[in-house]
């Protein structure tokens, strides 16, 4: 009688660790990113990727190894269009910023926004295309 | 056949007069102690998970691909593909 209860007991212990154990590892496979916020944010961000284009293809904006984009050559702006380049620039980090906060937040961890964001910063750059200035992990621009 | 085997069998476990109140709350207890210990030890498995770094990567991949227009699958930001 005791015997059989203990074997319940512990069938009952492993079905529930059993339990958990696939959405442990659905939490490790994959990071909420589809919230109405990331969702926005990422619309406004590819909008305005194609204001942005040309001028990393000048080499007028880079991507700094923080992940954050800068106006390095303001020079390479004609005069007219620079105060709204550097308005983009600033909109953009913006956006990044509150990016990494959304997706800390969709996924419950406020915390990992610090790891997010560094995750982030070395794919941004990554996944530059050929010709775009970008920073090396010692903070020199380097052409891509 | 079945049911008189059962109603024996229940009989034998629930009224028996002899038992002893502590005997019978024991098992209870137990099983209700393992249970808790069985759910403090899952859910420490699922709350303290460190950052998932494969799984950021991931996700930053197909959000900057998005943000790049380097996908052609993904869900578009313009409607239709104007280019």
């Amino acid at each position: 009688m005791t015997k059989q209860l203990f074997s319940a007991q512990l069938q009952l212990v492993l079905a529930l660790l059993l339990a958990h154990a696939p959405l442990a590892a659905w939490a490790q496979a994959n990071l909420e990113i589809n919230t109405p916020a990331i969702n926005g944010l990422k619309q406004a961000m590819a909008a305005r990727h194609a204001q942005l284009a040309p001028h990393y293809v000048s080499g007028a904006v880079g991507i700094e190894r923080d992940g954050t984009v800068a106006l390095r050559d303001a020079n390479a702006v004609p005069l007219p269009q620079r105060a709204a380049v550097s308005g983009l620039v600033g909109a953009e980090n913006n956006d990044r910023t509150a990016l990494y906060r959304e997706i800390a937040r969709a996924n419950g961890k406020p915390e990992w926004e610090g790891e997010i964001r560094n995750t982030f910063a070395l794919r941004w750059i990554d996944k530059a295309a050929p010709g775009w200035q970008v920073q090396n992990p010692q903070g020199q621009w380097v052409k891509k | 056949m079945k049911l008189p085997a059962a109603s024996a069998n229940s009989r034998s476990a629930f009224a028996a007069p002899a038992w002893p109140r502590r005997a019978a709350f024991a098992p209870i207890a137990l099983t209700v102690s393992i249970a808790a210990l069985g759910f403090a030890v899952a859910g420490c498995v699922t709350i303290n998970i460190y950052f998932p770094a494969a799984a950021a990567e991931k996700a930053a991949d197909r959000i900057i691909e998005e943000v790049y227009q380097l996908r052609k699958d993904a869900v578009p930001a313009k409607p239709a593909e104007a280019k």
